[in-house]
């Protein structure tokens, strides 16, 4: 069909460079949820006002460019001579930048267990933190799972842009064998598929979970 | 502290360049969306013709801008367009990679929102002698437009953010352009950066404030 | 004159008209009662052709609604129809929402058809209300607002599907009077309705529905007076 140059051992670089791509985005998702669950937590703890601050530092992960994020990390790490890797830099500056989205979609979890219920479980006598653990949680996880796998896909996508600091992943191993066979459409096309490919049966769970879940 | 010397000075004194870089960003993402929003109502209408064809060209075209990567979309009108002998200029290039998702995200809001619509406010038009697109374009799209206000405002702050993804196909005039000029003379990476995102937040917050402003104006109901 | 030779339709394998019979003249007002599922609703939208049908034909002053070459739009802007669900088009006001139709539909110029929407609101008795968006209505006010909405397009026949049954009950009365004014103007009206003593009021026939049949037809005295129908006499019994 495709009268093309691509040999298996392309294919290989291009395999690789997916690996990169799941695990900048696995490492990044991983951390990035922690930090936000605690800074989720904490901002619906201290309500808006205290949590102001925190509030407007994750604003800004989210206001910026994710590619002058990453240039500003890069530098910054240079700049305190902390000596990191790219994929180093590149999981730090991703981690929060998730970390900025999953903060709002745990808040939002939390906010939406009912009062009552809370009060109910304080009434019969749990702790702040057996409430938090047997009552929020369960309930505010099953609310946030689907945006949250919204999130991990956009992270998938948008780590696309650490090819920027050098990191060899998917779109930036494609480009490389662009340029090399000069087939553009074609790569870029294998390319596509394989982002899509993990992308959108993934989409398609978070769609069922979340039509499946409103639903009662 | 640190054996760093920033020089804010240097990145001063090419705000005036830096600003006119903001204005090609805010122009490119004004463009995409007006583009993206023809382009959706388009896909929106595609979807509810009930052809098989308009409807899978639809899926397809919300699908792919959904789930691949925003760079990859600029990277296909940049370099994949080559194949068929369309070269475009990186700013072509950004304006349709960014077109195009647009298109995908905010049809897909449109989907959302029409779910939201009774099918009965078309029934009550086509009873007062509407045709289907009567009923669509003075009934339902108003009030789709509406409900997907909020969500196409997230999007445009969205457009403004990809137009950064220019400066990887070449692009040197938008904000992110100026500053990789900049910098690749002077070396001041984190000051010439640190301004040009402040610039960023500050257009983004504009458009999100400018947006809500428009919103209480326009929707009085 | 709107006839009605032996319709059928089904929803799937639920057959909800089995062949009705019906005639309405000019200046008419006919209303049919009968339990939910007995399928009076469902005539009505059969009528200005929202729903087709499976057998049979209703033709509407010589046009066979469900033919081929008829078009609906057309036809249906002398069948003007108010639902249970009021419809009011939330992102307009009274006022507009009275005007679009004769705007869009009729190429009614934009003067024209606010005159003709201030005076059938004012009719209505929502002459104040012009500026008002419809969610800051009650369920009443926004129900004689779609009857405006339906009498701005001049139509030669009204069919009305229940347009009390969502409201409050404090709220029934005014669209009820807005019906019996109406029908004392000479409307030409089909009201399919649950309101006993209405029907007994304005009707000039009552036709009484049952699982899909018309089970029977007479002048309000009659019907409600001497029922012959065992069905409508069970009905009866219960409503009462």
């Amino acid at each position: 069909m495709f009268d093309t140059a691509l040999t298996l051992a392309d294919l290989g670089f291009l395999a690789k460079g997916a690996a990169m791509t799941l695990a900048v985005t696995a490492v990044s998702v991983l951390a990035g949820t922690v930090l936000g669950v605690v800074f989720g937590v904490i901002r619906n703890q201290a309500g808006p006002y205290w949590s102001m601050p925190i509030t407007f530092l994750l604003d800004i992960f989210r206001s910026v460019p994710l590619l002058i994020q990453l240039v500003l990390g890069n530098a910054l790490q240079s700049i305190l001579k902390l000596g990191w890797a790219p994929f180093t830099t590149s999981c730090v500056v991703l981690s929060l930048y998730t970390a900025a989205y999953c903060t709002e979609i745990v808040r939002g979890g939390i906010s939406a267990v009912p009062a009552t219920t809370r009060r109910a479980a304080r009434s019969l006598g749990m702790t702040w933190w057996q409430d938090m653990r047997y009552i929020v949680a369960p309930l505010a996880t099953r609310v946030s799972l689907p945006a949250w796998i919204g999130l991990t896909l956009g992270v998938m996508k948008d780590s696309a842009l650490v090819l920027w600091l050098g990191l060899i992943e998917l779109l930036r191993a494609s480009q490389i064998l662009v340029t090399r066979l000069q087939e553009p459409l074609f790569i870029l096309l294998i390319c596509g598929a394989i982002y899509f490919i993990i992308s959108f049966p993934i989409a398609r769970l978070g769609g069922y979970l979340e039509r499946r879940w409103s639903n009662d | 502290m640190f054996s760093y010397n920033f020089h804010w000075n240097q990145a001063f004194k090419a705000l005036p360049q830096m600003l006119e870089g903001a204005l090609v960003t805010l122009q490119i993402a004004l463009l995409s969306m007006a583009i993206g929003l023809a382009v959706a109502l388009a896909l929106t209408l595609f979807r509810l013709s009930g052809n098989r064809i308009l409807n899978g060209f639809a899926t397809a075209w919300v699908e792919v801008a959904r789930n691949t990567p925003a760079l990859f979309q600029i990277y296909m009108a940049h370099f994949g367009l080559g194949n068929f002998g369309i070269h475009l200029s990186p700013y072509t290039a950004l304006l349709v990679g960014i077109a195009f998702n647009n298109a995908g995200y905010l049809a897909e809001n449109f989907r959302g929102a029409l779910k939201a619509i009774p099918d009965t406010q078309t029934r009550a038009g086509r009873s007062l002698g509407m045709t289907p697109l009567q009923a669509f374009r003075y009934i339902v799209m108003p009030q789709m437009l509406r409900i997907a206000f909020l969500p196409a405002t997230n999007q445009m702050v969205w457009a403004i953010l990809m137009t950064s993804l220019g400066v990887t196909v070449g692009m040197n005039t938008d904000l992110a352009g100026v500053t990789q000029a900049l910098n690749a003379v002077s070396f001041r990476t984190f000051e010439f950066f640190a301004l040009a995102a402040v610039i960023y937040y500050v257009i983004a917050k504009a458009v999100t404030l400018a947006a809500r402003l428009a919103a209480t104006r326009m929707f009085r109901y | 004159m709107i006839e009605i030779e032996n319709v059928r339709k089904s929803f799937g394998s639920l057959e909800v008209l089995k062949g009705i019979n019906l005639t309405v003249q000019k200046g008419e007002v006919l209303t049919i009662i009968g339990g939910s599922g007995s399928g009076k609703s469902t005539l009505l939208t059969c009528i200005n052709g929202l729903e087709t049908i499976d057998g049979g034909r209703i033709v509407v002053d010589g046009t066979d609604v469900h033919a081929k070459a008829t078009d609906l739009n057309k036809l249906r802007r002398k069948l003007g129809i108010v639902f249970q669900q009021f419809n009011a088009f939330p992102h307009l006001t009274v006022l507009e929402n009275v005007m679009l139709a004769p705007v869009k539909v009729l190429g009614q110029s934009k003067a024209e058809a606010e005159a003709m929407a201030v005076k059938q609101l004012t009719h209505v008795g929502l002459g104040d209300k012009l500026k008002v968006y419809p969610n800051r209505m009650s369920g009443g006010q926004q129900q004689r607002m779609a009857i405006a909405r339906a009498l701005a397009m001049s139509p030669a026949y009204m069919l009305f599907d229940e347009v009390t049954s969502a409201l409050d009950p404090q709220l029934v009365g005014e669209v009820l009077d807005t019906l019996r004014m109406l029908a004392s103007e000479g409307m030409t009206m089909i009201c399919v309705t649950h309101e006993m003593k209405f029907a007994r009021e304005v009707s000039d026939r009552v036709a009484f529905f049952h699982k899909g049949v018309m089970a029977e037809i007479a002048p309000p005295e009659q019907l409600f007076g001497a029922p012959k129908d065992a069905d409508l006499q069970t009905f009866l019994a219960a409503t009462h």
